[in-house]
């Protein structure tokens, strides 16, 4: 179907199931129990967790295909959010064109950075993102201050041009007067659902690019794309030149990251240099490593593992803490409450570096492979975990299969 | 005028001179190997027909193209392929998909973007790189990494990754290096049939006396950065300079 074997048919179907899903499966528990604290499907948390998807299929198209490791990310990401909060400043608030000025500026950009950047590899190109990741921020927080607002964020005021805005232009973000925060919500029983036009929205563009990085990964550019990763020296006396492959990759990697803040922007017109700082960068790397680099859906886990554990897990502050443990006597309920308290709410980074620094360890293949490994544990057969084709081995070095179904 | 014409290249690095003019012509169809003892720049020399390294004086003609100046992957496309001394391959990669790699360079060039097909419609490709498994008798390790292969099926791997961009030219950077007997002669009856069997021109470097006096048609010794003798193998044996130059002259 659409060009993809069985194998990454079911997994574009799992993926689209699973986004289209979405507010049932983030919302499991009644919102008036104990646990209502654990959901996520709010609308604005599962906009994120989608947006930030996007985010890490993007850059590992780079890294996972290629093995170059951006550090600068961040800053096609911020470039995204600013280009489309200014076509809400200009035009209106439709967000097609904010979108695709995103889109643009970002891949224009990481053709600029891309070039320089590429001339070197290994850890002096990491560096170089990372620079001129750096470099967009400090611009932005002061010599661009005309363009960027500075420290208080680029967001749109009522009296700014907005050309293409008629009397009755809807005046919070929309796609053709389709509202972005319009969100219908469903009660059924102690059950709480949020359906939002937003959210939906990113997944449909979710669901576009991840079916692009299917088609790329599965593609003869993407099998010059793992040479690279591999054996740069062969490819050359092969006669591939491989700066212009890498270079398509980091540029369309780049779009994607622009596309992500065009998104971030259209749920919330606002942009901020925070979101071009290198810790921004090296959460996507952590997503994508989180995951499974170089793994079809990896990116994804990963960046909704992390988002989540940012947004719920920072919730749980002592007063919570305090409440569950209430069964125990008083000196021992301090003690585990103190104890739990370094991991959750604000200690949530510890929790994260922990996962990370375990998934690193014992899963080099990141979630992906973990999950793989429960699926043999459970004993859901060798052939059908094969079939199911999230093996990492299958993901990260496709079987070319042979030619009978042409 | 042979298909790799060498006039007159030397080559400096800071005090020492690794090529000092060197004047070779291989000829077309022929096995033309590149002997002396270490370090008499064989392996410099090899990197200056390649774009590994740019020589400081003299050219480097093949077919009558000029390849000073250009880059590794444009000699490549000219015609020449080359063989590492240590193989080098896609060891992340499957067998098959390192030889479909060549196989996509040669038909689409050095760049392009090609990311509308899937790999299994590329059908063209997938024959000729099946018939090139077939060719190396490495088929039923068709779907193996690259990584897990014998030292001497990863240099049967790295040949047929050559051969299959039908070079006009094979360069050969001391192919049976670190190889036990039975593979030596394992890539020796190899690259004899490859010979036999294809318009082919090889130059080896070699150190292996063995394997240079079952191949070569033609021999160049070369001894402190220059050329000593030139001739066939029979000649080559008993040549006083040549054993001069690997013994030392006694005083």
């Amino acid at each position: 179907m659409l060009g993809l074997d069985k194998r990454d048919t079911l997994l574009l179907i799992i993926v689209s199931v699973l986004a289209i899903l979405g507010p049932f499966i983030l919302n499991p528990f009644p919102s008036n129990s104990a646990l209502a604290q654990f959901n996520a499907g709010y609308p604005d948390l599962m906009q994120r967790f989608v947006i930030f998807g996007i985010l890490a299929i993007g850059f590992n198209i780079l890294f996972g295909l290629t093995g170059y490791l951006s550090f600068g990310h961040a800053a096609f990401l911020g470039v995204g959010s600013y280009s489309a909060v200014w076509m809400f400043k200009l035009l209106s608030m439709n967000i097609l064109p904010a979108i695709i000025l995103a889109v643009v500026v970002a891949a224009v950009f990481s053709v600029v950075i891309g070039y320089i950047s590429l001339r070197r590899s290994g850890i002096y190109f990491s560096i170089l993102t990372l620079a001129f990741a750096q470099m967009s921020y400090n611009l932005a927080y002061s010599v661009l201050t005309p363009i960027t607002n500075g420290e208080t964020g680029l967001q749109v005021y009522t009296d700014d041009p907005q050309y293409l805005m008629g009397p009755n232009s809807s005046t919070v973000t929309n796609l053709f007067g389709l509202e972005m925060r319009t969100t219908h919500s469903l009660d059924l029983g102690g059950w709480e659902f949020h359906f939002n036009v937003g959210y939906y929205f990113c997944v449909v563009m979710l669901l576009l690019t991840f079916y692009l990085s299917v088609r790329i990964f599965r593609s003869p550019f993407g099998l010059m794309l793992k040479a690279i990763k591999t054996n740069q020296t062969r490819l050359n006396y092969t006669g591939i030149n491989t700066r212009p492959y890498a270079l398509t990759a980091f540029v369309i990697s780049g779009a994607y990251a622009g596309l992500a803040g065009g998104l971030l922007a259209a749920m919330d017109p606002l942009a901020g240099p925070e979101r071009m700082q290198w810790t921004a960068s090296g959460e996507v790397v952590i997503m994508t490593i989180l995951g499974g680099a170089g793994t079809l859906i990896g990116p994804v886990l990963g960046a909704g593992a992390i988002k989540y554990l940012e947004n719920i897990f920072s919730k749980i502050n002592e007063n919570v803490l305090q409440d569950w443990f209430s069964f125990l006597p008083h000196d021992v309920q301090e003690v585990v409450v103190w104890i739990f308290a370094r991991f959750t709410g604000e200690g949530w980074h510890l929790t994260l570096g922990l996962m990370f620094m375990l998934v690193i360890i014992f899963l080099p293949g990141g979630l992906v492979e973990g999950s793989q490994r429960i699926m043999r544990l459970v004993g859901i057969g060798k052939a059908k975990g094969k079939s199911s084709g999230q093996g990492e081995d299958d993901e990260h070095h496709p079987k070319a299969t042979p030619h009978v179904a042409e | 005028m042979g298909i790799l014409e060498v006039k007159n290249v030397s080559k400096r690095f800071g005090g020492l001179q690794a090529l000092g003019d060197v004047n070779l012509s291989v000829n077309e169809n022929t096995v033309h190997a590149i002997i002396g003892p270490n370090g008499a720049g064989k392996s410099t020399l090899l990197n200056c027909f390649v774009g590994k390294l740019i020589p400081d004086t003299g050219s480097v003609m093949f077919n009558g193209i000029s390849l000073l100046g250009r880059k590794p992957h444009e000699i490549n496309q000219l015609g020449v392929s080359r063989v590492f001394q240590t193989p080098e391959i896609f060891s992340d990669l499957t067998v098959f998909e390192n030889v479909m790699i060549p196989c996509f360079a040669t038909r689409d060039g050095a760049f392009r973007m090609n990311a509308i097909n899937s790999m299994t419609a590329e059908t063209s490709i997938i024959e000729k790189a099946e018939k090139m498994l077939l060719d190396v008798n490495m088929q039923d390790k068709r779907n193996m990494h690259a990584a897990s292969l014998s030292r001497g099926d990863k240099r049967r791997l790295e040949m047929a990754m050559c051969l299959s961009q039908d070079p006009k030219l094979l360069l050969l950077d001391e192919p049976t290096a670190g190889m036990a007997r039975a593979d030596t002669n394992n890539t020796i009856d190899l690259l004899k049939e490859i010979k036999a069997t294809r318009d082919i021109t090889m130059a080896i470097i070699e150190h292996d006396m063995h394997v240079v006096f079952s191949l070569a048609e033609r021999i160049t010794v070369m001894a402190q950065g220059t050329p000593i003798v030139e001739d066939i193998p029979e000649n080559i044996k008993g040549h006083p300079k040549v054993q001069e130059a690997y013994l030392g002259t006694a005083h």
